[in-house]
């Protein structure tokens, strides 16, 4: 046996030592769990509320009941995601390449402060800034009258849009930190205007921090639950909301179970399609990611 | 609680100031320390002679409770100041959680875990915690200041179940709807009126309670049926009539008050208390029962069975139905109380308040909530379809 060989495998026992904390976490935190809701979405509900064991497809045969909540879910995460990015990425790209080292500090640490207070307290804060008292008051002053923003559809949004922009900057931020400004000279020595260069060399190197960033704010808000119950007022339901109505009030644990199922397999559905497009959009442009 | 010295036999002063000397250095707890010394025993007795002497009260004072207890409990219902000085006089501290619904509690309370030393069911729900063992009966010899004879005799029957005595009663109140007369010009006076303002001139200026008792049971009154029903049928009317209300409604909470304070909301589904302190603060706000019917209540003290601090959950119970705190509880949030001992403390403004306690035919008219609709899936199902719709 070559002392080679030895290494190897000394360190794959290192290796597995080091991966174990993970995987028990893995095991126990995310694997059990799910096996407990599929198991729980064949059941009924108890007489008092709660599981009863059971072996039935009804619970999911009953998902259409919420639809709204599905459909309301699967607009407003998808558009928030859309205008964060819309609202991120111009503010990253002044952070990473037009800012200088003073304005570029002021500004990242405002785009951090907001997270030293707690969010369920300024998602309240904005309850009163969408409320009678607070936008609606100003806009009546300039004459526009009797505008409703809290407990509707707005109001999620720019609560979504709020709290979700920080977790889209960032990423964003690092990827056009990372692009070397030599690449945009070259660009524009060989006779390409900005915008060309823009979306030909600029866009595409900076699509690893879109795609992290939307997915990271895409799947949180596909489980959001604080923002439309503080700011939709419980008329704006998300499939978060419904998960804790469910749970919480009606205690129906077998339909929670199955709505829960469903929103899982249709993220994964979404990231897959989401991914699969990117991939395909990069590997048009013929652009390495790294 | 078993103290190691039962008093017969005196401590000396050494061993007196051993035992002082290592509560000091804090290698015995006061629990230690007040038992082995007795001291504890001769507070608690002092105290029982001479209340006055323990400040607000009772054994509670002087025994030591440990250092919180955790009460689930209902909006703006209770008195700060009152429960600031069980925290002075017992050194526990009261931690606060505020629920919606009957059925949030329930769900909490079968999920386990919970850490509530003391909850706030309403009547209805007593007997459905009983038949899942969620609650425990209570040992009336610990609640000192409770006695049967002055209380109201409907307001405290639910509290017991099978003979045994599981909750005390809190306070009593009327379901009915608050509403802004500024705003809304009508004068209604029934629930039908209610939702009809609500898909008309009051459209987008209504709050409904996140609750399902309330919100389907005056939903169901709308066309006349019990405020309990059960049945498919009139289920499925209540639920047609709250499906086309919802686009007019401002929110559905049971946490109306700020709304109303703001002028965002006109009107709202409302208890009592809330009703009376919307009134004191903003007199155009006016608290009405349906004619039709609608829900009277009782709020009950009770112990979950799980309650990790017993004893802290007796002197707090005993602590708040103490007639004195008690009616200082009431002078805060507004609710009646089913003790006529607290009631004759109240001020004359108070017990002649038609909020608080409304004519005979409006109360005449209201019904106790049924312990069929808490458990009741179709009911809990309405609810969350017309919430998710």
């Amino acid at each position: 046996m070559t002392a080679a060989k030895v290494a190897g495998k000394n360190g794959n026992r290192v290796t597995a030592m080091l991966l174990l904390p993970t995987t028990l976490w893995f095991l126990l935190l995310l694997v059990m769990p799910l096996v407990v809701i599929l198991v729980f979405s064949l059941g009924e509900r108890a007489p008092a509320g709660g599981y009863q064991a059971a072996l039935t497809l009804e619970q999911y045969a009953n998902l259409p009941a919420r639809l709204k909540a599905f459909t309301n879910t699967l607009t407003l995460s998808p558009l928030g995601t859309l205008i964060c990015m819309v609202i991120a990425y111009p503010l990253a790209y002044y952070l990473a390449i037009k800012a200088g080292r003073r304005a570029k500090a002021l500004l990242l640490t405002l785009v951090i402060v907001p997270f030293w207070t707690s969010f369920l307290i300024r998602t309240y804060a904005w309850i009163y800034i969408l409320g009678g008292r607070g936008i609606p008051r100003l806009l009546e002053m300039i004459g526009i009258e009797d505008l409703r923003l809290i407990n509707t559809p707005t109001a999620v949004l720019i609560g979504i849009v709020y709290g979700y922009l920080p977790l889209m900057v960032f990423p964003i931020y690092v990827s056009l930190e990372k692009l070397d400004k030599g690449l945009l000279e070259a660009s524009s020595d060989l006779g390409a205007n900005p915008v060309r260069t823009f979306l030909q060399v600029t866009l595409p190197l900076s699509a690893p921090g879109l795609i992290t960033g939307s997915l990271l704010v895409f799947i949180l808000l596909m489980g959001e639950y604080l923002i439309p119950a503080i700011l939709g007022g419980g008329k704006v339901f998300f499939v978060g909301n419904a998960l804790v109505d469910l749970f919480l009030q009606s205690r129906n644990w077998p339909f929670g179970s199955a709505v829960a199922v469903a929103l899982v397999v249709i993220m994964l559905v979404a990231i897959a399609l989401y991914l699969s497009l990117a991939g395909r959009e990069r590997g048009r442009q013929d652009v390495s990611i790294i | 609680m078993s103290y190691k010295n039962n008093g017969d036999t005196p401590i000396s002063a050494k061993k007196f100031m051993e035992e002082l000397r290592r509560y000091q250095k804090g290698s015995v707890s006061r629990r230690h320390f007040l038992g082995v010394t007795g001291l504890g025993l001769a507070t608690a007795a002092m105290a029982k002679a001479m209340p006055e002497l323990a400040g607000i009260g009772k054994a509670h004072a002087a025994a030591n409770i440990g250092d919180r207890v955790s009460i689930a409990t209902w909006p703006n219902y209770y008195d700060p100041a009152n429960y600031e000085a069980f925290t002075t006089a017992t050194g526990a501290d009261v931690q606060i959680s505020v629920f919606g619904s009957n059925e949030e509690m329930l769900a909490k309370l079968q999920a386990g875990g919970t850490g509530w030393d003391v909850f706030v069911p309403t009547n209805y729900t007593i007997s459905t915690y009983v038949e899942l063992d969620l609650i425990q009966p209570l040992d009336l010899s610990r609640l000192a200041n409770f006695d049967e004879k002055h209380y109201i005799k409907r307001f405290i029957e639910p509290g017991t179940v099978n003979g045994k005595v599981y909750a005390v009663p809190k306070n009593w109140g009327t379901t009915g709807f608050v509403l802004n007369r500024k705003k809304v010009k009508t004068d209604p006076t029934t629930w039908k009126a209610f939702w009809d303002l609500t898909k008309t001139d009051a459209s987008g200026r209504v709050i409904v309670h996140d609750y399902q008792l309330t919100t389907i049971g005056n939903a169901l009154k709308y066309f006349g049926y019990s405020f309990n029903s059960v049945d498919p049928k009139e289920l499925a009317d209540a639920e047609k009539l709250l499906l086309e209300a919802k686009p007019h409604l401002f929110a559905i909470t049971s946490d109306y008050q700020p709304a109303m304070r703001a002028n965002d909301a006109w009107m709202s589904i409302a208890w009592t208390g809330d009703g009376l302190q919307l009134h004191r603060d903003i007199p155009e706000i006016d608290y009405v029962l349906g004619k039709e019917g609608g829900e009277l209540w009782s709020d009950f003290y009770a112990i979950p069975k799980e309650a990790p601090h017993v004893d802290a959950a007796y002197a707090f119970i005993d602590y708040l139905i103490d007639p004195k705190i008690n009616a200082r509880e009431v002078a805060a949030h507004g609710y009646p109380v089913p003790d006529n001992r607290t009631t004759a403390l109240l001020p004359k403004e108070m017990t002649e308040d038609p909020i608080m306690y409304p004519a005979q035919e409006l109360l005449d008219a209201l019904e106790f909530g049924a312990a069929v609709t808490l458990t009741d899936p179709l009911r809990a199902e309405v609810m969350a379809r017309f919430k998710a719709a």
